[in-house]
Parts: structure tokens; sequence; C-alpha cells
């Protein structure tokens, strides 16, 4: 996610491939039958494996209601598990209609690689995590004044860390580790007094420390983290129905529709429910999409709204038990905010 | 002729004494392998001590604290953690492994056609078994069923779309059916493929053996990583759209020739070894080329080489891993892509999962060298010490 040399190598890449991206990724979809979805390898809580070795996440679930959205069936998708070195090239090339790999949206990446970012997902940023049995009272970063870091070497994290304790004049001792795992257990066996990582992956991490009710995750964010699912710049309907899905995700928690009751909700008397869920008279919302007019009520059905999906993955619903924040509803103190469908 | 009086010689043999108490028995034993010199006896003490503080730790870990059911992360916590053991618990969590087992194996395979990769599984044993067993005979038909037929009929099993078999593409594939697969192929290709290296590497004619030293040193200089990684990453690019290659094929074909160029080399080394002599004498027999070295040098020089090929095969059975860098998940893959299920995410995860798969490679590969070893004693008919 984080390193200059692979955005120039996908730079170069992308050069060679301008050419490539085709109009009406729609129309193959719907030829094939599924959608093929670029999805992280393995990350806790985005997309990962069930017992059963189905896919499951946050990621992946945006994933499956895409695919709802165009064949009401969550299951018409097929996954491609990308490294971060090669996601955008699948992308480019074709490989994959869509990436939803918790990709961050950045100006280089919509311009320069050529990418079209459908909305951000999850908001995340670099946090830090500490042990309050071994400082207790803390429950700022600006307290961390002298304090040793964990930290991955290599990555924007090391640069963001270095850069926040320089503009507040705190002094600290970064612990620099070359892979994630080792920085881990250094930090639980105790080397370091502080942990920064993105915020979702210190919730993930949390649950493998021998005591993890000791360690808390400081309320600061120190950098930008938006992520979001992607499509080729240049097909425009594609990226339509990618972002809508999206806001439809949104506009239905906002409205109470849930899987449990998105049936009954059809005889809402509100007109804004009856707009959304499509059984307006003479609607034309869902068909100006290339979709049909039920596409919500079909992605619903799938999978819930957004934030059905968000608890059950990364929510209260699952192990990792992350806040809203600034994932909440924009009515509820968060950032999610949907256009309005109409 | 003068008579000897014999009475004094004696008729039968004297029994051997026993040996000196301080050369028999266990206590001479002890004093010759373990505290001969006081630096030995030193030695002796520290692995002793070792070995006490590790053995029992590894067994509690491993057996008698270990959890080997659950549902899921909370029957490997403790108290503190949100589970149930006491604080301070350290035990493996093969509740992790006993959930996962089918990825483990099969990876994505669809569950309802994993018979299809059990019968190969048993297939493959039992051609193989008897191929292995010196004296099990039908050994020619055997080696034609097992490298001649049995690729194609795991073909079509494991691939299906025939026969009413539905078609499982690849990218399900994963866990230790890709590390068998791989290593199948790698062996069955790099051996023959090795030894014709090894003999156009030394041929009289130049442009076979151009050829060959050209192929050898390109790809022993290349790392494997790389060209995995090219095919993965660069090959999309040059394609046209829309055709994509199969990405087991790449890294079938990938580890295939890297095996190959060791190969050649290795058995080029026995190749050397073989004196002169050997090939003026097959000449004046009167033999062709491939009798010569089909019946003369090859049996020869194979023999000398069989730990370099055989740790040709583990190390390649080993580099199968690499295939994690195109996003293949090989038996090592499967497992790290396990421990980011936040449902099992303890900090016993890791540890169990990750035992798991090195003892698995360490059957497959200590089988391979105890079977290596045999096959030498065996062979060693020339020159055993």
């Amino acid at each position: 996610m984080k390193n200059t040399l692979k955005v120039v190598l996908g730079a170069a890449a992308l050069g060679l491939m301008a050419s490539v991206a085709s109009a009406g990724t729609l129309e193959d979809v719907k030829a094939k039958g599924f959608v093929q979805c670029g999805v992280n390898t393995a990350l806790a809580g985005f997309s990962a494996p069930d017992d059963k070795g189905n896919w499951t996440g946050l990621d992946v679930d945006f994933c499956r209601a895409v695919a709802a959205a165009i064949f009401g069936d969550g299951n018409k998708v097929k996954f491609t598990p990308l490294s971060a070195k090669d996601r955008f090239t699948a992308l480019q090339s074709g490989e994959v209609d869509l990436l939803s790999r918790n990709t961050t949206w950045t100006i280089q990446r919509d311009t320069a690689l050529g990418l079209n970012f459908a909305g951000v997902t999850y908001y995340d940023g670099q946090g830090f995590m500490v042990n309050a049995k071994k400082l207790p009272g803390v429950n700022s970063a600006l307290q961390l004044s002298g304090a040793s870091v964990c930290v991955q070497s290599g990555t924007t994290t090391e640069l963001n860390l270095a850069d926040y304790f320089k503009a507040n004049n705190l002094e600290y001792n970064p612990v620099v580790f070359e892979k994630v795992e080792e920085a881990n257990a250094a930090y639980d066996s105790g080397r370091c007094d502080a942990y920064t990582t993105d915020q979702s992956g210190l919730y993930a991490i949390r649950l493998t420390l021998a005591a993890p009710d000791d360690h808390v995750v400081l309320p600061e964010i120190i950098s930008k983290e938006p992520l979001g699912p992607s499509v080729r710049q240049g097909d425009d309907k594609w990226f339509d129905i990618v972002k809508w899905t999206y806001y439809a995700l949104l506009t239905a928690e906002e409205l109470g529709i849930t899987q449990a009751n998105v049936d009954e909700m059809k005889n809402s008397a509100s007109p804004e429910i009856k707009r959304v869920l499509g059984v307006e008279a003479e609607t034309k919302i869902g068909t100006d999409l290339g979709l049909d007019n039920d596409w919500v009520v079909k992605i619903v059905k799938a999978t819930g709204n957004y934030g059905e999906i968000f608890e059950r993955n990364v929510g209260s619903g699952s192990p990792l038990k992350i806040a809203r924040g600034l994932n909440g509803l924009w009515t509820k103190g968060g950032l999610q905010y949907a256009m309005p469908i109409r | 002729m003068q008579e000897h009086d014999v009475s004094w010689v004696r008729t039968e043999m004297v029994l051997a004494e026993a040996a000196p108490r301080s050369q028999a028995g266990f206590g001479a034993w002890f004093r010759k392998n373990l505290f001969a010199t006081p630096i030995d006896a030193a030695l002796t003490v520290l692995a002793l001590l070792a070995l006490a503080w590790a053995v029992p730790q590894i067994l509690n870990w491993a057996f008698f604290s270990a959890q080997w059911t659950g549902a899921d992360r909370s029957a490997c916590l403790t108290v503190a953690q949100g589970g149930s053991h006491p604080d301070g618990w350290s035990g493996a969590c093969w509740a992790f492994v006993s959930a996962k087992f089918g990825q483990f194996m099969f990876g994505r395979y669809p569950i309802e056609e994993r018979w299809r990769v059990i019968l190969t599984g048993i297939l493959f044993v039992a051609l193989l078994a008897p191929l292995l067993i010196p004296r099990a005979p039908y050994k020619g038909l055997n080696a034609i069923l097992f490298f001649g037929l049995f690729p194609f009929v795991a073909f079509f099993l494991l691939v299906g779309g025939f026969f009413g078999l539905p078609y499982v593409e690849t990218s399900l594939w994963g866990g230790l059916l890709v590390t068998l697969v791989l290593s199948y192929v790698g062996i069955v290709v790099s051996l023959p493929l090795g030894i014709i290296l090894a003999l156009g590497r030394r041929s009289h004619m130049p442009a076979v053996k151009l050829l060959s030293v050209i192929f050898i040193e390109t790809v022993r200089g290349v790392p494997l990583v790389t060209v995995l990684f090219m095919a993965s990453f660069m090959l999309p690019l040059f394609a046209p759209p829309g055709v994509t290659f199969d990405k087991l094929l790449r890294a079938l074909i990938g580890v295939a020739l890297f095996a190959s160029a060791y190969m050649a080399e290795v058995v080029r080394g026995g190749l050397q070894a073989i004196p002169k002599g050997q090939y003026e004498g097959a000449d004046s027999l009167g033999l062709g080329y491939w009798q010569k070295m089909g019946l003369i040098i090859m049996p020869q020089a194979l023999k000398l080489v069989i730990p370099g090929i055989v740790n040709t095969f583990i190390g390649m059975f080993k580099d199968t891993t690499l295939v994690l860098i195109i996003s293949m998940f090989d038996l090592l893959g499967i497992v790290k892509q396990n421990l980011a299920d936040a449902n099992w995410a303890t900090p016993q995860t890791a540890k169990t999962g990750l035992v798991f798969a090195g003892f698995v490679f360490w059957i497959f590969c200590f089988s391979m060298s105890r079977y290596s070893m045999y096959m030498e004693r065996r062979l060693d008919t020339g020159l055993r010490r």
C-alpha cells in the first residue's frame, strides 16, 4: 500500500497498458456470468477464509454486493487474491473487474495509475496501541514522549511516525522490524512501549497478544488511509454501478433497510424508501444504471446494508470489535455520506 | 621322517574371552561415546541439560497442554483473553488445525469434489509404493503406468470437465495438493530432462552443447522468485486482453525448468566421475552412443550422485512454497492465509499452524532422505566401504 517503488513500477506497467482497458465491463461481466474481484490474500476482517474456505470480510462483502446488484446473487463472484505488488496490474490487464483490496485512495493512484475510486468503504489511518498496565494513564499519543515505538520498516508508517513526533516536538525511539510478525512478537514481549500501524491492523494484532485487555488503541489518527474499491478508468457505466452499489449500501443503512426487513420495507409508506427499493411506479433509476429496478433489494438481501457488513466483519459481531468511529453514518458523527438516490 | 607327538596340540578352538569390563557394556559405551575427554564430558552434560530444559516444554506445549477441540478462537484463549484456560497457559491450538484441515490439504477445492483428489492420491500411492520396493515385480509396467499414464489420469481427475466431472479451476486448488502437484511434476520432468541436458553439455556436437550450456546457465543465473514474479506481474501486460495464463501452469513450468537445470549439473558431476576406460570399454564392445550411455555410463553415474539428486528433489519440494509470490497457496501459503481469520486469532494460532506446516514438510523431506540412503546402500555394490 505504501511503497513508492511499487507505485513507480505500477505506473511503468500502466504506460504499457493504457490502451487495454476496454469499454463494456458490465456486458463482459454479464456474458461470463460472474464478477471477478481482486481481494487481499489475507487480512483479518477484510478478506480471509472461513473454516469452509469461503471468503469473508468487508472487502469481500463489497464484491458480493456488486455481484448481487447485477445478478441478484451475491455468490456470482470469483475472487482473485492479490498481493500489494500485483493488484494494480491485475486490474489494468483486465484480470479482475473490480479491485476491493484495502487500497488507499490517493491522487497518484487516481491519475497516474489510471484508477477510479468508487468511494471509501473504510476510513483507516495510522494509530497507536500501548500497554495500559505498563504505561498507566496514557490516553493520548501526545503523552508518548520518550517512548520506544515498534514499527515495520520501509513503509510510510515509519515516515508518518517520524513526522508526527517531530511536528509535536516529542522524543521517541523507533524499534524497527522488517516483518510484521517480528514487530508483533517484540511488542508482545514488552520491548517497546507502543506499537504503530493502521488502526484496523492494531485491532487485529491485539487479538493475538497474550493479554489483549491490557492494551488500548489510542484515539489519535496520524495519517489518512481512506480504503476503497476501484475500477479501471474509461468505463463510466461500470464505474457508476460500483459507485452506486456503495451508495446503496449506505442509503439502506440510513433508511433502516436491513437484510431481515427488506421485503417488508417494500410496502413502506415512505416515498424515499419506495424510490430506493424500486417499487415506485414507472421508476427508471435501476434501468438507467444498466441494472434492474430492484437492484437495491438484491444488494441488501445478499449482504445486508453497510452497517450490517461492518458489524459482521470488523465490528461488534466479529472478534475485532472495531468501533464505527469515522465509519459511522454522517448522521451519527461519522464520515459515511451517501449521495441521494433519486 | 620324525613322528611328532601331537598330544599338546589343541583339537578345538579356545573360546573368546569376554571383553574386559572397561571395554564392554553400558559403562564402556558411555565412556567411549559421551565422556571420552573432558571436552566431550562437558558437551554431553550441556546437551543433556539443554534437552532436559527443552523436551518437557515442547511435549507439554504440543500434547499435554494442547487444546484439541473447539469451534472458534475462544477454545484457545486464557481467562484474561476471554477463554477458559488458566492465565499463563501456553499450549498448541490443534483445534485450529482440525477446523482448517480440509483447506490445508485441498485448498478451496469444492468439498463435494474432494473425493477426486483423494482418489488421485490413492492411485499415486498405489503406483508409487511397488516402484519403491525393490522386490516388487513388473517394474517396467509399473514405471510406464506411474510416469506415463498416471499424469493423464490425474489431470482428468483433478481438472475435470470430462465424463461428467465438473470442471475445477486451478485457482481453487491449494494446500498440500498444490505442493504435491508441483513437486511431482518437477521430479518427473526434471530427472529425464536433467539427464538429457547433462549429456548435451558433455556432447561433442557444438550446437547441442551450446544450447544446453545456455539453458543451464541462464536458468541457474536467475532466482526462481524473479521468474515467478515476472510470470505473474509482466506476462499479463504483454498478453492480449482477455488471454490469461493459468497460474498453476506458469508455476509448474517455472519449477520444472528450474529443477531440470540443477539436476543437469548434478548428473554432470556423476558423469565426470566415470573413468575414461569405461567409455573406451563400451566403445570396444561396439556399443552405439545411447547403448553406451544407457547400459554402461548412466547406471554408474546416477548411482554416484543419488545424494545430489535427492538433495535437488528436497530443495525443490521446499521451493514450491515460493508460489506464494504469485498468490497461489501451497501448504505454507494456505496456513498463513488462515492465520488472518479473525475467528481464530489467538496468541497460539500462528505457532500451531506453522508447526503443523513444518511437520508435514519434514515428513516428506525426511522420508525422501531416508529412502535415498536405503537406495544408496543397496546400489553401492562396487565401492562399499
